[in-house]
C-alpha cells in the first residue's frame, strides 16, 4: 500500500517532461527574445519608444469601458431573466443585436452613427464628443451584451432554495438579489469576467480605426513612414502579448485560489 | 360571515378551501384547516400527496390557485396585503436548509433582521447569537455553512427563522436530508420550541417527534386531507382505509 503510494506520488521523468508548461517557456523565450531586440537593436528601440505612447490610451480606453460593460451587463442580464415582458424583451434585442454583428463592423456603426445620432436627439454638441470617447461608448455597448449573458448564467447557477431562503425571511426581490444572489453568483463568474476583460483589451485594438491613438494606431502610424512593417507590428505583438500574458496568468492564480477556498 | 371571522381570531394560520395546480397536476384539493396559537400540527402523507405545497403556500412561496391563507386574520391573497411584511412572521425551514452559503453562520441569522427588522448591528448580532445558543451551536457562529455537518446547518437554519422572532414557524421536512446520527440533535432543538409555545406546523416522517410534540396529525394523499386526529389516535386507530395502508408501510419494519 504504502509502496503504491509512493509510486502515485512520485512523478517519473516522463512525467515531468509531460507535465512542463513547454508553451509558456517559448513564448516567454519570444518575449525576453524581443525584449533584447528592442534595447540593443536601434530600429526596434526607436519603434518601441514611438508605439509605448499608445499603453495608456489602450489601458484607459479598455478599463473604463469595461467598468462600464459591467454596469450595462449586469442590468442586460437582469432584464433577460425579468418576468417582466417588456423588460426582457428589450434586454434580449439588445444582446442578439449585438451577437449577431461583427465587433469591427459594430465599432464603426455605434461609433459613426449611433453615437451622433444620439447626441443630436439629446441636443448635445456631435463635435464635442472625441474619438476616445465614442471608442469607449461603442466598447461598452458591444461587451455588455456579451457579458450579460455571463451574469445572466451566474445568477442562474444559484440553487432555487436560495431566493425561497431569502424571500421566506421576508426580503424583497431585489434585497435578495443584492444580499444573496449576486455576491455567489459574481464570485462564480469572476472567472469567465476576467477572460472577458482580456478579450476586451485585444479588441480594443479594433478603436485604432477610429483613429484613437492606441498601440495599435500607433504601430500603424510608424509602420506607414516609410514601410517599417517587421519592427512596428512585432513591438505591438510583444506589447499585447506581454500584457495578456501577465493577465492570464494573474488569473489562473486567483482561479487556483477561489476553487481552494470553496474547499 | 361573522362567524367566519370570530373562528379566525384564535387561529395563527387558517387555510380555506385552498388549490394548488400545477398545470395538469392538482397538487392540493380543497384543503381546510386551523392552527390555533400554540398549537403544533404534523402532517403526514405518501410523497407527492401535497404536505410541502400546502406549506409553501402559507407563506406564499406557492400562490394558491383557489382558496385563501389567513395569518393572524391577514388574507395573503388580498392585494393590499405586504407579503414581505407577513414572510418576516413565518419562520420557514427547508429539508436542504438553504444557509447563504457565503454567509458565517452568525452573519446568515442576522442579514434579515438587519435588512427586514431594521435592526442595527449589535442588536441584530445579540438576538443572533441568543439563537444560536439556544440552538447549542454558539461556537460555531463565525463558521461558513460549508464547514458545518449536516445537523448543524439544519441548526443555524433554524436559529436564522427564529432570529426574526416569528409567530408561526413552518418545517418542510427537517429531518430528510440529513444522515441517521443528525436527526435528533435538529428533532431536539424542534421539541424545546414546541415546548417553548411556538405555533408549529411540521410535514415530517418522525413519528417519535409526532407523538411527543403534536396536538394534532394531519394526514394527506393525492393532495386532499384525509383525516385528523390527535397523534394516538391516528397512529393506533386510524379510521380510514388510506390512512391505514400508508402507516401499514412506514410501520412494516
Amino acid at each position: 500500500m504504502t509502496t503504491l503510494e509512493q509510486q502515485a506520488r512520485e512523478k517519473t521523468p516522463a512525467d515531468a517532461w509531460a507535465q512542463f508548461p513547454w508553451w509558456l517557456l517559448a513564448i516567454i523565450g519570444f518575449l525576453v527574445f524581443m525584449g533584447v531586440l528592442l534595447t540593443v537593436g536601434e530600429e526596434y528601440n526607436s519603434a518601441f519608444l514611438f508605439v509605448k505612447d499608445g499603453i495608456a490610451v489602450t489601458l484607459r480606453t479598455t478599463l473604463t469601458a469595461f467598468g462600464i460593460a459591467i454596469i450595462l451587463g449586469l442590468f442586460a442580464g437582469l432584464g433577460r431573466i425579468s418576468h417582466n415582458t417588456i423588460i426582457r424583451n428589450i434586454a434580449i434585442t439588445y444582446i442578439e443585436f449585438i451577437r449577431g454583428v461583427p465587433t469591427l463592423v459594430l465599432i464603426f456603426t455605434l461609433a459613426l452613427v449611433v453615437v451622433p445620432e444620439g447626441a443630436d436627439l439629446l441636443k448635445l454638441d456631435v463635435k464635442a464628443i472625441s474619438p476616445n470617447s465614442r471608442a469607449v461608448a461603442a466598447l461598452s455597448i458591444i461587451y455588455g451584451a456579451f457579458l450579460a449573458e455571463i451574469f445572466r448564467a451566474g445568477i442562474e447557477s444559484i440553487p432555487k432554495g436560495q431566493m425561497e431562503a431569502a424571500r421566506s425571511v421576508g426580503m424583497t426581490v431585489r434585497q435578495a438579489m443584492q444580499y444573496i444572489i449576486l455576491p455567489q453568483a459574481i464570485r462564480n463568474i469572476s472567472p469567465a469576467l476576467g477572460n472577458d476583460f482580456i478579450a476586451m483589451l485585444k479588441d480594443s485594438s479594433l478603436v485604432s480605426v477610429l483613429a484613437v491613438r492606441d498601440i495599435t494606431q500607433q504601430a500603424r502610424l510608424y509602420a506607414g513612414s516609410p514601410f517599417r512593417f517587421r519592427e512596428s507590428y512585432l513591438v505591438l505583438t510583444f506589447l499585447y502579448l506581454t500584457m495578456t500574458l501577465v493577465l492570464s496568468l494573474l488569473l489562473r492564480w486567483y482561479e487556483r485560489r477561489i476553487r481552494q477556498d470553496a474547499k | 360571515m361573522q362567524n367566519k371571522m370570530n373562528e379566525q381570531s384564535g387561529n395563527r394560520i387558517v387555510l380555506d378551501g385552498l388549490y394548488k395546480y400545477f398545470g395538469n397536476v392538482q397538487a392540493v384539493i380543497d384543503v381546510d384547516l386551523q392552527v390555533r396559537q400554540g398549537e403544533v400540527v404534523v402532517i403526514v402523507g405518501p410523497s407527492g400527496s401535497g404536505k410541502s405545497t400546502v406549506l409553501r403556500c402559507i407563506n406564499h412561496l406557492e400562490v394558491p390557485t383557489k382558496g385563501a391563507v389567513y395569518i393572524d386574520g391577514v388574507h395573503l391573497e388580498d392585494k393590499e396585503t405586504d407579503i414581505n411584511a407577513v414572510r418576516a412572521e413565518v419562520g420557514m425551514v427547508f429539508q436542504q436548509f438553504n444557509l447563504f452559503p457565503h454567509l458565517t453562520a452568525l452573519e446568515n441569522v442576522t442579514i434579515a433582521q438587519k435588512l427586514v427588522r431594521k435592526r442595527d448591528k449589535e442588536e441584530a448580532e445579540r438576538v443572533g447569537m441568543a439563537q444560536l445558543e439556544r440552538v447549542g451551536i454558539p461556537e460555531k457562529a463565525n463558521s461558513y455553512p460549508r464547514q458545518l455537518s449536516g445537523g448543524q446547518q439544519q441548526r443555524v437554519a433554524i436559529a436564522r427563522s427564529l432570529a426574526m422572532n416569528p409567530k408561526v414557524m413552518l418545517f418542510d421536512e427537517p429531518t430528510s436530508a440529513l444522515d441517521p446520527e443528525m436527526i435528533k440533535e435538529v428533532l431536539d432543538v424542534m421539541l424545546d420550541l414546541a415546548k417553548d409555545g411556538m405555533t408549529m406546523l411540521v410535514v415530517t416522517h418522525e413519528m417519535g417527534f409526532a407523538r411527543s410534540a403534536a396536538d394534532r396529525v394531519v394526514f394527506m394523499d393525492e393532495g386532499q386531507i384525509v383525516e385528523i386526529a390527535t397523534p394516538d389516535d391516528l397512529y393506533n386507530n386510524p379510521q380510514h382505509e388510506r390512512t391505514k395502508l400508508f402507516l401499514s408501510k412506514i410501520l412494516a419494519h
